[in-house]
């Protein structure tokens, strides 16, 4: 038992996006309404971007602005998770706004964000 | 020749530049513009699957001044050139064939946005075919996933924003899942460079360490690019997607983007996993499985279809099951069976949509009921028609008929699955006849009304150039079927030896 | 009413219920209940079969996605317990690329923020594409929602209300600038500190959008029009592209650079660090007030 806590508490971040992104998977699956579902995908990327920067974090480091002549690798943390955090929240902001302004356009033509109410109004507008 | 090694680079640096500039020039200017990309493109990896042919090496180019396990790159050998000239043809071809449709689909004043999605997409395929790297193959799907949603859309029916909300959301979960795989590979390997990634997972699967971490990200790279590629449980957002987008886009949609992911799932598989540990891991199985249901899913859906382009955006669903299928086979011939399904499909789906629309035009409607004598009336467009048709059942001196017996040659490689892969392939072309030759057959059936109209050639002239480009392509592909076989099973090679 | 299936709203209506001779869009009743499904009666049981197992499978969904759900859940949850603990000096991840990155990185790229130097240098082709993305979403946006008519916009009571709020206007008056200023800093110093283009860029744009909130899309026209949106960004763009591809072509070949990393903690230094980061900046500033824009009126300027 006390293994398994410690073990837990290791991996705490990863645990704690792990249940991030299982609330965000749930939100995506279980909601009609479309800006929840948005919600949902973004908090599934934010486990994934939490995740990736634990990762590159290291006790007592420094922040890698590197300080002077010292260039010595040992004194920071990795450098890389960030960049590749800073690539998907992009990549997550980019995304978010072309389903947003997809929802805006759903909401103007049918007056309504749920999605089940959506196709029902799309099966009765014909032809193509 | 040995400039010739910087052309991936020019392309997709063109291809970014192009998109840039796009936005600002005149729709007409645009037009152009985009073509002869498209035709520059291909030219340029024309002339590198010269290069690869005659140099008989795989290159690996890096990005700026720092190699792997450090900088960016990318890794061509004589696979991905063929690939990528083929798919900027077909692109090209596409939208020539799709012009006429593309200017009533589209309003006014954003079709120049049309071309830039164009552009956009057709880097992500290079980046995508070509790159050493995971990460920018995550950006690259990206892009790819964001411009191909703009295709769609861009015809602004209630239903393309219904249809692009859903294929955004699927692409989207598809995306995050591979990109989960990818941190979880980089935690336990700390490498994002292809040849570095192989090098430490097969380390780490010999010494048996991160087991189940390793098994988890090989589980999610796969099913999140499945997903995108639109393997069976996923495949529903493609009737729509593909059916109402204007025929231009269903073509590069279900023709190029799909086949994109694919085949960055077959690099990832032969030069990150490694073809043992991924065939080791029972993946491949579940990819058979998925695959074989999809084949004959995707039929039975086609075949309940009445629409006739959401029939063809649902024979597409079982050509993607065929592909996946042959990544589950074997990693020899089974690959080398899905690598030219990719290029059949790649030239038989688009003219499949472009004739369909431009039948659908004269006889006044998509369902197949109108069509009745249809190809009387628009000649080339129903020769077309049921020569893809022809093609996708698999009748001899097409493409459709070397994928087809390929799947059946690889069936044998892997003796366990012999006969139900010889089962799915009879049952889906029997189905395939079925439900093309359905249309095919009305088609050509005298309607008891008066005649209408004929289309003349001159009428359509870019469509006609376009349809008859890819009927060669099919027929020359399918003839010449050795030589380019050949070339693929090489450049398999030099995809999993230059690690 | 009668209840559609999940598969059927998945997969869309029937074809066959194509009304051809109807009108197309536009004419929605408020009344939601929809048409009898008039499906042909299915002429092979394989089709019957399908209806039946679509309708079970809608009764299910809920059940079978919390299912999916749970099961993905656990399976991550035990995988990621084997993951290399948080925040060891000896996991997988802290190899010889991080050690280049941070021991090399400041001679090699001239930048002092590590993290700069590897996604402006080391790996910058991810971040050529990384704005291309953004790009691809605001010309999605724009395709979406912009307003194409030259019709003047409707005079909006709400905004003109809300031009005229003195604490929103003076609050605005003295914050945007130093907003904007920080902005500005952190994209100039993104290679000696923390910062950079994107984080700029990100900030200059909420100056933006502060602005506009206060003083009114009216006045914000002397700051942005479309022209200038146009013009700034896909010259941001094509500047990134083009001197990447020149930087990309030179290491490639071996060749010499004209760019070179200069002094380590200058302003001037880090080759092409700072333009691009300035690049970026203006991509990202003018894509965030964009979309803004383009949410709020479905026009920029």
């Amino acid at each position: 038992m006390n293994d398994f806590l410690m073990k837990l508490w290791d991996s705490r971040f990863a645990v704690a996006a792990v249940i991030l992104f299982a609330v965000g998977f749930v939100t995506l699956l279980l909601h009609r309404n479309l800006i929840k579902k948005i919600i949902g995908l973004n908090i599934m990327d934010t486990a994934a971007y939490l995740l990736l920067t634990s990762l590159g974090y290291i006790e007592n480091r420094l922040s890698p602005i590197l300080r002077g002549d010292d260039t010595d690798p040992a004194h920071y943390v990795n450098p890389l998770p960030a960049g590749l955090v800073l690539t998907g929240i992009v990549v997550s902001v980019s995304v978010t706004a072309v389903l947003l302004a997809l929802t805006i356009r759903l909401y103007r033509r049918y007056h309504s964000l749920n999605v089940d109410e959506i196709y029902k109004m799309a099966q009765k507008e014909h032809g193509v | 020749m040995e400039f010739t090694v910087n052309l991936p680079l020019f392309a997709a640096a063109l291809c970014l530049i192009c998109s840039a500039v796009s936005a600002v020039l005149p729709e007409k200017a645009a037009r152009r513009l985009c073509l002869a990309l498209c035709g520059l493109v291909a030219i340029a990896f024309g002339l590198l699957l010269a290069y690869g042919l005659s140099s008989d090496a795989a290159t690996t180019y890096r990005m700026g001044h720092y190699p792997h396990p450090w900088g960016n790159e990318l890794f061509f050998g004589t696979l991905e050139p063929l690939l990528l000239c083929v798919f900027a043809t077909v692109m090209l071809l596409c939208l020539l064939g799709g012009g006429s449709h593309l200017e009533n689909d589209l309003e006014q004043g954003k079709r120049r946005y049309y071309y830039v999605m164009c552009e956009l997409v057709l880097s992500s395929l290079i980046a995508l075919c070509c790159t050493n790297d995971v990460f920018t193959g995550y950006v690259f799907i990206e892009i790819s996933t964001v411009a191909s949603c703009g295709l769609l859309m861009i015809r602004q029916l209630g239903r393309t924003t219904l249809a692009s909300i859903r294929y955004l959301i699927f692409s989207l979960i598809g995306s995050g899942l591979f990109l989960l795989g990818l941190i979880l590979l980089y935690a336990v390997t700390g490498h994002l460079l292809m040849p570095d990634l192989s090098r430490a997972i097969g380390t780490l699967w010999e010494s048996g360490q991160y087991r189940s971490v390793l098994l988890t990200s090989i589980c999610l790279v796969t099913v999140g690019l499945a997903v995108k590629g639109g393997l069976f449980p996923f495949h529903f957002w493609m009737p729509d997607t593909y059916g109402y987008a204007t025929p231009a886009s269903g073509g590069i949609l279900s023709g190029l983007v799909s086949k994109g992911y694919i085949f960055f799932l077959l690099r990832v598989i032969f030069r990150v996993f490694g073809t043992e540990v991924f065939y080791k891991s029972g993946v491949s199985n579940v990819l058979f499985v998925l695959g074989a249901i999809g084949v004959i899913v995707g039929s039975v859906s086609a075949a309940r279809e009445t629409d006739v382009a959401r029939m063809i955006a649902y024979s597409s669903a079982s050509q993607i099951g065929y592909i996946f299928m042959g990544f589950g086979l074997s990693p020899q011939l089974g690959v080398l069976a899905s690598v030219f399904h990719i290029l059949t499909h790649a030239i038989t789906k688009p003219p499949l949509f472009l004739s369909a629309a431009q039948i659908a035009r004269i006889a006044g409607g998509r369902d197949r009921k109108l069509w009745l004598g249809a190809g009387h009336k628009n000649r080339l467009a129903g020769l077309t028609f049921t020569a893809c048709a022809l093609s996708m059942i698999g009748i001899p001196l097409t493409m459709g008929f070397v994928s087809k017996y390929r799947f059946g040659l690889a069936a044998f490689d892997n003796p366990k699955l012999i006969v139900p892969t010889l089962i799915v392939l009879a049952v889906s072309t029997i189905l395939n006849t079925w439900y093309f030759m359905r249309v095919v057959i009305r088609l050509y059936t005298p309607a008891s009304g008066p005649d209408g109209p004929r289309v003349r050639m001159r009428e359509q002239r870019p469509f006609a150039v376009a349809a008859i480009a890819f009927l060669c392509m099919n027929i020359g592909f399918g003839v010449a079927a050795k030589p380019v076989v050949t070339l693929i099973e090489h450049g398999l090679i030099l995809l999993k030896e230059a690690l | 009413m009668k209840k559609t299936g999940f598969l059927e709203r998945l997969r869309d209506w029937d074809a066959d219920r194509f009304d051809l001779t109807e009108k197309t869009a536009g004419d929605m009743h408020p009344d939601l209940s929809p048409k009898p499904l008039k499906q042909e009666i299915p002429d092979a049981p394989l089709e019957r079969l399908a209806t039946r197992g679509e309708r079970a499978f809608d009764r299910l969904y809920p059940v079978l996605a919390l299912v999916l759900g749970t099961v993905m859940i656990v399976f991550l949850f035990l995988t990621v317990l084997d993951l290399p603990p948080y925040g060891a000096a000896d996991n997988p991840a802290h190899n010889e690329v991080t050690a280049r990155y941070l021991g090399s990185g400041t001679a090699e790229t001239g930048a002092v923020n590590a993290v700069a130097g590897v996604i402006l240098d080391y790996r910058a082709f991810d971040t050529l594409g990384e704005s291309h993305v953004l790009y691809a979403a605001i010309t999605a946006v724009l395709i979406l929602l912009l307003v194409q008519s030259d019709a003047p916009e409707a005079d909006d009571p709400g905004a003109r209300l809300m031009e005229r709020d003195p604490i929103l206007t003076v609050t605005a008056s003295v914050i945007a600038p130093i907003v904007i200023l920080f902005g500005v800093y952190n994209m100039l110093t993104g290679h000696l500190g923390p910062g950079g283009g994107f984080s700029g860029g990100a900030i200059v744009g909420a100056g933006l959008i502060l602005l506009s909130f206060a003083f009114g899309p009216h006045r914000m026209k002397r700051i942005v029009t479309f022209r200038t949106f146009r013009i700034a960004s896909i010259s941001a763009l094509c500047f990134y592209s083009v001197s990447k591809l020149y930087s990309f072509f030179c290491g490639a070949n071996g060749l010499h650079t004209i760019f070179s990393p200069g002094t380590p903690s200058r302003i001037l230094s880090a080759g092409l660090i700072l333009p691009l980061n300035i690049a970026v900046g203006v991509v990202v500033s003018f894509t965030m007030y964009g979309l803004y824009s383009l949410f709020e009126r479905g026009r920029i300027g």
